[in-house]
């Protein structure tokens, strides 16, 4: 993927300097190994400090939304399902972008990698499908595909659903993956390992809401959590409130969540917050045959109705 | 002040004399890191870590504490009438704390402690606290403690300084509250001659191996106006999206909200920790809010860090360089890079497009 | 240690409807404990939080004047959660005050100069607090000229009528009440904008005049060109300012413009000041 960059940069230049676009949403390097920053360029002698490599994570369809300009915006797969949600939504109009189209290999696991070291982690470069990690005294080469992010290991919309313009070649879709293993091991504990397991899984959570605003579904101008009148939910650590947080968040998000996993990315106590949104995208696949973003002309399924819904669930 | 050898086979048996009298926090590893936590009696500290996940501050500072508890119900003589909620001030310790995060707690007294009001929540809970802290040996690469005014062996803050020599621990007294709890420990082997030389020297090395630095000379020079409405807050405002995590991470944040929360005819008032990253802490009855976007926000934090505390207190930067803001923002904004843009602002020289 | 978060409980004593939108009340309260009305020992200018139990506290300007003994007052605007539920409190119930609060209006500096007192819709609370002070047998020989301009949209938005009526009958204090609509055939007062009225009506700056000026942010945007063209230096305007807060005593970090807590180290400042820091009220 790190050859894509040349061909970002000169498809930005082209659109900066035909003024197709006022700016391109991107990525620049970051301060750290592993991590990139979003950022905007508007002037088209600045597209050398765009960047694209495997750390490019963020989900860039979150900086699209409540803005004039006309944008070029570089979207993975993930990013242009959500872009096509929020069309849908009408958060964002579609003659406002022009979408930079990136087929995607896969993010890296951060927390994963910083994990496997007792030491800090200094440089990370990839080469192909190799990751070479160095830190005080150390250096292990890894195998990319082993150290993906786990929606990246289980995606299976790596290219772009829309564009105008591509940074590559499409690539071949993961074939036969097994994306609700987990979701399954879930839904097979009884009632109560199922609270001892959620009751753990959100037990480190500081309620700083990494997980909703790094989502692009989460756009409410005021979030039922942030609500004074009524206050729906308490701003406490206490545990039902923080529970109330987390269900509702997800539930919000049945059938508009691309598994992206930008609030699992997100979360600076590394809590698993896609077991929730996990679940309800494979009962949306598994009621409605729906995939969030995928088509862009039709009305996510919790905003239809269809006589042939599956209705067993009003009793 | 003494310096104390501590065979590190003396070590556990130190610890569980300590939690005789204190109560005891030290670093605990979850899953995937660190955290300051309540141990067990017999339950060890666990050093083998380069700084905690979240900053220590919630052992004198929790994220919600009850300030008081009320009735509703008016059969209650004492309806309505706010009454004081039970406290345990009882002595406490706080092991393995690193000496950048005992140096943000007297940052911190600077807001809660003045000449006119005394938050007596934050000061008894702070005056019940040893603080021994840890030397960092290794300091990591986005650590720059020694420009913002701590270092990996500061003493500022602390009342134990403890430094790993390998084959054993050295425990440098600071304060005679440090005396008290290594008494307590039974830590009462004065080291040899040489300790402090060694101490000093793995001060040394430990310092060279810190490779980031800030620079905040000009800060109090620069016209609040003029860097408040400096171009550059766009670009770094960008990426971010408004999450707790650099407040609720950060040592030195203090900002809180008040809220009731009520229970059938009973409740309690409640300190809860807030962040100037949400919108909902500036927003007006009317719904006008003077910092409205996250423009607004990203710059109130950066400005109150690096600019208003500085201006205040004539003390140097809110901050101690932990660099946890730095490691843990999804987004990768960067205080370093933040400081260094506004510590070298030129109103003059910025390249706006004029005419 | 002083618990500076510890209310002081208090009874509601009084509450009068104050405008004919019925969106203003002003709320009489007394001290349940004798001790505590000298520790509440106020100036005008500063402002309380009024702490409602199991709804929590909203900080508004102290109505009373120091002068006044035996109670406070507070009138309060219904807009959020704990201003509407105190609203639908009655004469009788406990809840706290908590204060006093902020800096107050600058009397040191005021003694032997003209006031120009400039306010406007229900942002006159603090003002009357000053002024009642000021006429005080007491205190009125302190000040030279006391000048008053009041604006509200109707007549019926006025607050304290009644005061008022009584000030415009004195000849030691010169009122220029108004409204931006009378529907009143009988109001015998000034028709028109605060900031027109001011022009008008304000004396001329010179050193010994201060004006202060306390209102919505439309009347002060378009007051202060007024006062500008006055002469009055920026050091000679006195404002009152409002932001969301919480604890009251400048420690829960919400209400700051640049360095400054309004809850502290305000809420008054002149306007010299405010040039100097970010417009964040």
């Amino acid at each position: 993927m790190l050859g894509y960059i040349d061909k970002i940069r000169e498809i930005s230049k082209r659109l900066l300097d035909e003024g197709r676009v006022d700016m391109v949403v991107g990525f620049r390097k970051g301060s750290m190994p592993m991590m990139n920053e979003p950022s905007f360029i508007k002037n088209s002698g600045e597209v050398s400090k765009l960047v694209w490599d495997s750390n490019c994570g963020i989900n860039l369809a979150n900086y699209l939304t409540d803005r004039k300009e006309k944008i070029g915006v570089i979207a993975k797969g993930c990013d242009s399902r959500n872009i096509v949600t929020h069309i849908l939504e009408n958060k964002i109009k579609r003659d406002q972008l022009v979408i930079i189209g990136v087929p995607c290999k896969g993010m890296i696991d951060r927390r994963l990698i910083t994990a496997m070291f007792d030491t800090e982690v200094r440089e990370v470069n990839e080469k192909g499908d190799t990751v070479t990690v160095k830190g005080a005294g150390f250096e292990k080469k890894l195998k990319k595909s082993d150290i993906l992010q786990d929606n990246c290991s289980k995606c299976i919309h790596r290219n772009p659903v829309l564009y105008d313009e591509l940074a590559a070649p499409l690539v071949e879709e993961q074939k036969d993956i097994d994306r609700y293993a987990e979701v399954r091991r879930i839904e097979a504990m009884s009632p109560q390992e199922k609270w001892q397991y959620f009751e753990d899984l959100i037990a480190p959570c500081i309620r700083c809401y990494a997980c909703r605003n790094a989502c692009p579904l989460c756009y409410c101008p005021t979030c039922f959590v942030d609500e004074s009148r009524p206050q729906w939910v308490g701003k406490s650590q206490d545990e039902t409130d923080i529970r109330t947080f987390h269900f509702l968040r997800a539930y919000h998000c049945a059938g508009r969540c691309t598994d992206c996993g930008a609030c699992e990315r997100a979360c600076p106590v590394g809590i698993k917050v896609r077991q929730f949104t996990s679940k309800l995208n494979k009962d949306c696949l598994d009621m409605f045959g729906w995939e969030a973003g995928v088509l862009p002309d039709q009305r996510p399924p919790l905003d239809t109705f269809k006589p042939a819904d599956p209705g067993d669930f009003i009793k | 002040m003494k310096v104390m050898k501590i065979d590190k086979n003396d070590w556990a048996g130190g610890i569980g004399k300590i939690q005789s009298s204190y109560r005891l926090y030290g670093p605990v590893k979850g899953d995937a890191f660190h955290d300051f936590k309540a141990l067990e009696k017999g339950e060890l500290p666990d050093l083998n870590f380069l700084n905690t996940r979240i900053s220590p501050k919630s052992v004198v500072y929790p994220q919600s504490e009850i300030m008081f508890e009320y009735s509703l119900d008016e059969k209650n003589p004492d309806h309505h009438i706010m009454k004081d909620a039970a406290k345990d001030y009882s002595p406490k310790a706080i092991l393995g704390i690193r000496p950048c995060d005992a140096a943000s707690f007297l940052l911190v007294k600077r807001n809660f402690d003045t000449t006119e009001y005394k938050d007596p929540y934050w000061i008894r809970s702070y005056e019940a606290t040893t603080f021994i802290g840890y030397a960092c040996n290794n300091p990591c690469s986005t650590c720059f403690c020694t420009t913002a005014g701590s270092g990996p062996f500061n003493e500022d803050g602390l009342d134990i300084l403890l430094t790993d020599a390998g084959d054993c621990w050295y425990a440098k007294a600071i304060t005679e509250k440090g005396e008290k709890l290594l008494n307590a420990a039974g830590w009462n082997t004065i080291a040899a001659g040489g300790s402090l030389k060694k101490i000093a020297s793995l001060k040394k090395e430990a310092e060279a191996k810190i490779s980031s630095l800030v620079s905040t000379d000009q800060l109090n020079n620069k016209k609040t106006t003029e860097l408040y409405e400096a171009p550059f807050w766009e670009d770094v405002s960008f990426a971010c999206i408004n999450c707790g995590t650099c407040t609720f991470l950060c040592p030195t944040c203090w900002c809180f909200d008040i809220q009731d929360e009520n229970s059938g005819c009973s409740g309690v008032r409640m300190k809860n920790w807030d962040s100037c990253m949400f919108p909902l802490f500036t927003i007006h009855g009317t719904g006008h809010n003077p910092r409205g976007t996250k423009l607004h926000r990203v710059r109130q934090r950066f400005m109150h860090k690096l600019k208003y505390y500085v201006d205040k207190y004539e003390n140097g930067i809110q901050c101690v360089g932990c660099g946890r803001c730095i490691r843990s923002c999804p987004v990768n904004i960067d205080i370093r890079r933040v400081c260094d843009m506004m510590n070298s602002y030129d109103p003059e020289a910025c390249a706006c497009p004029v005419k | 240690m002083q618990n500076p978060y510890m209310p002081y409980p208090v009874r509601i004593d009084e509450i009068i409807t104050e405008t004919e939108d019925r969106n203003l009340k002003t709320f009489k309260f007394v001290f349940l404990n004798p001790g505590d009305e000298d520790k509440f020992s106020y100036r005008a200018g500063q402002f309380a939080e009024l702490s409602v139990t199991g709804k929590g506290e909203i900080p508004i300007g102290i109505a009373s004047s120091p002068t006044e003994k035996g109670f406070v007052k507070f009138t309060v605007n219904k807009v959020g959660l704990v201003s509407s539920y105190l609203h639908s409190m009655k004469v009788g119930e406990i809840m706290g005050i908590r204060g006093p609060l902020g800096n107050s209006y600058p009397w040191d500096t005021l003694e032997g100069k003209n006031v120009v007192i400039i306010g406007g819709g229900f942002a006159f609370t603090t003002l009357r607090s000053s002024i009642v002070s000021m006429l005080d047998p007491a205190n009125r020989k302190k000040f030279k000229d006391i000048n008053v301009i009041y604006g509200a949209r109707t007549p019926g938005m006025l607050l304290y009528r009644d005061e008022l009526a009584t000030w415009e009958r004195r000849d030691d204090i010169k009122m220029h009440i108004t409204v931006d609509a009378a529907n009143d055939p009988d109001w015998k007062y000034n028709v028109g904008f605060v900031p027109a009225i001011t022009e008008k009506k304000a004396p001329k700056a010179d050193a010994d005049t201060y004006a202060i000026i306390c209102g919505p942010p439309v009347m002060i945007k378009f007051t202060q060109p007024v006062l500008d063209k006055l002469g009055y230096g920026h050091d000679h305007i006195i404002m009152s300012l409002e932001n969301r807060m919480k604890c009251g005593i400048g420690m829960c970090g919400r209400c700051n413009i640049g360095k400054e807590f309004v809850c502290k180290d305000g809420p008054v400042f002149t306007l010299a000041q405010l040039n100097a820091t970010p417009r964040e009220y």
